[in-house]
C-alpha cells in the first residue's frame, strides 16, 4: 500500500491519463467528421468516390497503427513538413492526433456503414412511395434508424481508440501513460506489479463506463424489428 | 453490397442524373489523382533533405539481401508470435468463455472479471509490463513471451466474448431440446451449444486474427525483432528507413488483406454447421459487456412474410438463448417478440418452462 | 500371436521415437540451436542494430564491438566459428549475464558503479564521450552550448538528451525516437538540428550517411566501455584474461585498425586524452 502512495507522490499519473484522454477526445472528434465524409463517399452513387473511400478503409483496416504513427513523424512531419507548432511537444501531440484520427476514421466509417445496413431496404422504398424526397427520406427515415444501429459498433470504436492512444508513444508523445509506465518501471523496478496495476485499473475505470453506456444506449435506442 | 447501401438513400437515377453523376465522377477522380501527384512530387523534391524516390534509397530496401537478412527473419518472428498467440487465445477464450456460461456462479464471476479486465487494458501497457517483468524474473527471450502473452490475454478475452455471444445467439430450442433429452445444463452447454457457437464465431475469429497480426507490430516498441523492427534495422544501415518501412507496411497489408478475404469467405461454409447466424459484421461484433449480439445487418436483410408486415412467427435465431436466460433486461432487446412473451420471462433454474407455459396469454401462432 | 506382439512393440517404439524427435524439434525450434554446445563455444552479447559498433548483416556481424569481441575470444582460445553472437538490448544486459545467456557482453556497455552491483566488468576497451552529430553543411553548432533554441533528437529512455538540457542548453527542444536511425533520418530531413549520444556510435552512423552527416568532435563526457561478465568466483580470473587480450590488441595496432574500419570516411578520431585506455577493471 505504501508503494502505491509513494508512486503517486513521485509521478503524476493522472496527468498522463489526461494526455491520453485529450488524444482520445480530439481523435474521436476528427475521426467522426472524417468517418462521416468517408461513409457518405462510400455509399454515394459516384464510382470514383466510392472506390477511394473503399480503398481508404481497406488500407487503414489492414495496416498496423504502429507503422502509421511512425510515418506521421518520419513521413508526414519530416518529409511532407506537416507541422502544427514550433514547440515539439505540441507538434507531436497533434501529429499523433492526426494519425489516430486517420486510423480510427476507417473504423468509424465501417461502424456507420454497418448501421446503415441495419435499415431494411423496405424502409427506403416506403419513404419513396410516400413521396418523400432525398433529404426528407435521409433525415427523417434512414439516418435516425442507422445511427441507432451504429451505437454499439461506434462504442467499440471509441473504446479501441482510447486504448490505441497509448500507441502515440510511437509518435514521440512522451507524456502519455505507456511512456510514463516505462519510465516508472525503469526507476522503480521493485514495485513493478503495483505500477502495472495502477495503469491497468486506470484503464478499466475509464473503459467500463463507456462500455456500460454504449450497451445501455444501444439497448434503449435499438429499433425493434 | 455497395448497391444495397446506395439503394437505401439514392433512388434509381434518371438520364439527367446519370449525366450529372458522370461529370462529378470525373471531377472527383481528377481531384484525387491531383492530391496523389502532389504528395509524390513533394517526396520527389522535398524543401530540404533527400529525394525519397531515388533508386539509390529504394534498391537496398528491395534487393535479395534485404529480404534474406531482414524482412524474412522478421516476418518469421511476426508469424511465429502470431500463430502462438492465436492458439493461446483460442484456448484461453474457450476456457474462460465457457467458464462464463456454466451454472456455478463463482466460476462465472471469476471468469467475467478476468475477461473484462483483459479487454479493458491496452495491449501496449500489458506488453511493456510483461516485458520488464519477465526480464526481472530472468526468463529467456522476455520480449517474445511478452508479445505472445499480451496478445493471448487480450484476444483470448475477445474470443471468450465471441463464444458467449455465439451461445447467446443460438435459438433456445437447441438448449430446450438438449434438456428434454435428459442432458444437464452443463452437458447441454458443452456438447450442444458451445460447438455450434464455435462454428458461428469462426468468421469473427478470423477477423480477430487480423487484429493479432497487426498488434504484433506493437512488439517493435518493446524491441521484439519482428518485421517492423527488422525493417527499421535495415533502414539504419543505408538511412532509408522510410523506404524499408513502406516495404514492411506492404507486407503487413498483403497478409492482413488475405486474412480479411478469408473472413468474408468463411461464413458461407460455417452457416451449414450452426443454427446461429455466422455472418461477420464489418466491425468487431461485440459491444463491450453485451452478451447477446444480434447481427442487425442479417436481420435487416431478412425476407419478411407479406413484404414487411409484422412477423408472425417467433424469430428463433435472434438471441433467444440469451434473452431467455435474462442476459439482457430491457423490453427493447432484440429477440423480444410480443407473440412470444415467455421469451423474456426470467428464470431460475428450470422454472421458466412452467411459468412460460402458464403465463402465455395468446394462443400459439402456429396453432391458429 | 508373437508376431502381433512384436508388431505392437515395434509400433510403440516407433511412436516413442517419433515423440522424441518431435520434442527435440520443438526444443530446437523454440530455443536457439546454437545454445547446445557447452564448453567449446563462447557466447557474446552485442548490439545488432548499431552500425559501426555491432550490426548484423548478411548473417555475419560487423563493427568495433564485434572486432574486439572476436579478438578477445581468439586470445582466449576460441576460433571464429566457436563464437556465438547474441543480441543484448540495453535493458536486458544485466539479466542476460546473470542467467548465463551469454559469457560476456560488449554492447556499448559503460562501466558504472550502479551496474557493478549486478555484474562484473573487464576492460575498459574504449573511452567514448557524449557528442553531437549534425548535418555536414551545418557549422552553427560547435558544442552542446550552441543548442539553445535548437532541436535535439535522442533515443527513448536514454539520459543523454537530459544531460544536454540540464547542463548546457536549457532551451533545447527534445525529440525521442526508438532508434538512432530514426534520429539520423530526422536530422537529414531537417526537422531536428542535432543528434546526441556517444561519439563512436555517432561516428558509425555518420560513416553510413554517404557524407551527409558529421560528428562535431567535442565530447563532453567520458563513458568507459567495459566487457560485462557474470559476477562469480571465477570472474576475477576471467577479467584478467580479457584485459590481457585487450592490451595485446592495443599493442599490435589491431585496435586502431578496428576503429578506423568502423568509422571509415568520417575523419573520426577517438578522444586521445583517454584512448586507448588501460584495461585494469575487475582484476
Amino acid at each position: 500500500m505504501e508503494g502505491f502512495i509513494s508512486l503517486f507522490q513521485q509521478y503524476n499519473v493522472p496527468a498522463a491519463f489526461l494526455v491520453n484522454l485529450e488524444l482520445t477526445f480530439w481523435s474521436a472528434l476528427f475521426s467522426a467528421i472524417l468517418g462521416i465524409v468517408l461513409v457518405l463517399m462510400r455509399i454515394s452513387p459516384i464510382a470514383s468516390m466510392r472506390h477511394v473511400a473503399g480503398g481508404y478503409v481497406e488500407f487503414f483496416k489492414n495496416m498496423p497503427l504502429t507503422i502509421i504513427m511512425v510515418f506521421m513523424v518520419l513521413g508526414a512531419f519530416a518529409q511532407l513538413k506537416l507541422s502544427f507548432s514550433d514547440n515539439f511537444e505540441t507538434n507531436f501531440f497533434w501529429l499523433a492526433v492526426v494519425g489516430l484520427s486517420l486510423y480510427t476514421a476507417a473504423f468509424v466509417c465501417e461502424s456507420l456503414r454497418s448501421g446503415i445496413n441495419t435499415v431494411p431496404l423496405g424502409q427506403a422504398e416506403a419513404a419513396r412511395a410516400m413521396g418523400l424526397n432525398f433529404m426528407q427520406s435521409a433525415t427523417l427515415i434512414i439516418m435516425p434508424q442507422a445511427l441507432r444501429g451504429s451505437v454499439a459498433p461506434l462504442g467499440n470504436t471509441l473504446i479501441a481508440l482510447l486504448k490505441n492512444s497509448t500507441v502515440a508513444a510511437a509518435a514521440s508523445v512522451a507524456t502519455e501513460t505507456s511512456s510514463l509506465m516505462s519510465e516508472m518501471i525503469e526507476f522503480r523496478p521493485d514495485v513493478i506489479i503495483q505500477i502495472f496495476l495502477i495503469f491497468a485499473f486506470g484503464y478499466v475505470i475509464l473503459i467500463i463506463p463507456i462500455g456500460l453506456l454504449t450497451t445501455f444506449l444501444s439497448n434503449k435506442l435499438a429499433v425493434r424489428r | 453490397m455497395a448497391a444495397n447501401e446506395s439503394a437505401l438513400l439514392f433512388d434509381q437515377p434518371g438520364p439527367r442524373m446519370l449525366r450529372r453523376i458522370k461529370i462529378i465522377n470525373w471531377v472527383a477522380a481528377i481531384v484525387f489523382v491531383a492530391i496523389a501527384v502532389l504528395i509524390i512530387m513533394r517526396l520527389h523534391n522535398p524543401p530540404d533533405g533527400e529525394n525519397q524516390l531515388s533508386w539509390e534509397l529504394w534498391k537496398p530496401a528491395l534487393d535479395g539481401e534485404a529480404w534474406a537478412d531482414f524482412y524474412l527473419p522478421g516476418l518469421w518472428a511476426t508469424l511465429r508470435a502470431t500463430c502462438l498467440a492465436v492458439i493461446g487465445a483460442v484456448v484461453f477464450g474457450l476456457l474462460f468463455g465457457v467458464g462464463r456460461l456454466i451454472p456455478n456462479a463463482v466460476v462465472r464471476g471469476v471468469c467475467g472479471v478476468v475477461i473484462e479486465f483483459c479487454r479493458a487494458v491496452p495491449v501496449l501497457i500489458m506488453m511493456i509490463f510483461f516485458w520488464r517483468w519477465f526480464a526481472f524474473m530472468d526468463l529467456p527471450s522476455p520480449a517474445y513471451w511478452a508479445v505472445v502473452i499480451s496478445l493471448v490475454l487480450y484476444n483470448g478475452s475477445v474470443v471468450a466474448e465471441l463464444v458467449r455471444s455465439g451461445v447467446g445467439n443460438l435459438p433456445n430450442g437447441q438448449h430446450e431440446a438438449a434438456v428434454a433429452l435428459g442432458l444437464t445444463r452443463t452437458q447441454s452447454l458443452l456438447s450442444v451449444e458451445v460447438p455450434q457457437a464455435i462454428y458461428a464465431m469462426m468468421p469473427a475469429a478470423v477477423t480477430q486474427l487480423v487484429v493479432v497480426l497487426k498488434d504484433t507490430a506493437l512488439g517493435s516498441i518493446i524491441m521484439y525483432t519482428d518485421l517492423l523492427q527488422e525493417s527499421r534495422r535495415l533502414g539504419s544501415m543505408y538511412f532509408n528507413i522510410l523506404q524499408t518501412l513502406v516495404v514492411a507496411g506492404v507486407v503487413y497489408f498483403i497478409l492482413c488483406w488475405l486474412l480479411s478475404r478469408l473472413a468474408e469467405w468463411l461464413p458461407v461454409r460455417m452457416q451449414q454447421r450452426t443454427m446461429a447466424p455466422a455472418e461477420p459484421e464489418p466491425v468487431a461484433p461485440i459491444a463491450i459487456l453485451d452478451p447477446s449480439n444480434v447481427n442487425q445487418i442479417a436481420v435487416a436483410r431478412e425476407e419478411r412474410p407479406l413484404g414487411g408486415s409484422q412477423r408472425l412467427y417467433h424469430v428463433h435465431h435472434r438471441g433467444t438463448n440469451a434473452s431467455i436466460h435474462n442476459w439482457r433486461r430491457t423490453r427493447y432487446t432484440q429477440g423480444y417478440d410480443e407473440t412470444q412473451p415467455q421469451s423474456q420471462i426470467a428464470r431460475d433454474g428450470h422454472q421458466h418452462h412452467h411459468k412460460g407455459r402458464n403465463g402465455r396469454t395468446r394462443p400459439d401462432p402456429d396453432m391458429q | 500371436m508373437t508376431q502381433r506382439t512384436t508388431m505392437r512393440t515395434l509400433l510403440r517404439k516407433g511412436l516413442a521415437a517419433l515423440c522424441a524427435l518431435a520434442c527435440a524439434a520443438g526444443v530446437a525450434a523454440c530455443g536457439s540451436g546454437a545454445d547446445d554446445g557447452d564448453g567449446d563455444v563462447i557466447k557474446v552479447g552485442i548490439k545488432f542494430d548499431q552500425p559501426g559498433l555491432g550490426f548484423k548483416k548478411s548473417g555475419t556481424y560487423e563493427g568495433f564491438d564485434v572486432d574486439v569481441a572476436r579478438y578477445i575470444a581468439n586470445q582466449l582460445g576460441y576460433t571464429d566459428s566457436q563464437i556465438v553472437f547474441k543480441e543484448a538490448p540495453s535493458k536486458q544486459r544485466e539479466a542476460m549475464l546473470q542467467n548465463g545467456d551469454v559469457d560476456m557482453i560488449l554492447a556499448s556497455y559503460s562501466i558504472t558503479d550502479e551496474r557493478k552491483k549486478a555484474v562484473d566488468f573487464a576492460g575498459p576497451y574504449f573511452v567514448a564521450g557524449q557528442d553531437l552529430m549534425v548535418r555536414a553543411n551545418d557549422d552553427s553548432i560547435k558544442g552542446p552550448q550552441d543548442l539553445n533554441g535548437k532541436r535535439l533528437c535522442s533515443v527513448t529512455g536514454s539520459t543523454s538528451a537530459k544531460v544536454v538540457k540540464e547542463k548546457f542548453a536549457k532551451e533545447v527542444q527534445l525529440m525521442e525516437q526508438p532508434g538512432y536511425a530514426e534520429c539520423a533520418t530526422a536530422l537529414l530531413s531537417g526537422i531536428v538540428d542535432a543528434v546526441t549520444t556517444d561519439d563512436i556510435i555517432l561516428a558509425g552512423l555518420a560513416s553510413a550517411s554517404r557524407g551527409k552527416l558529421k560528428v562535431v568532435g567535442k565530447p563532453f563526457t567520458e563513458e568507459y566501455y567495459g566487457v560485462g561478465i557474470k559476477k562469480d568466483a571465477g570472474s576475477k580470473d576471467f577479467a584478467t584474461k580479457i584485459n590481457a587480450a585487450i592490451e595485446e590488441m592495443e599493442k599490435t595496432g589491431e585496435w586502431e585498425r578496428a576503429i578506423e574500419n568502423a568509422t571509415e570516411g568520417t575523419g573520426y578520431k577517438p578522444n586521445p586524452k583517454y584512448n586507448p585506455p588501460k584495461p585494469d577493471e575487475g582484476e
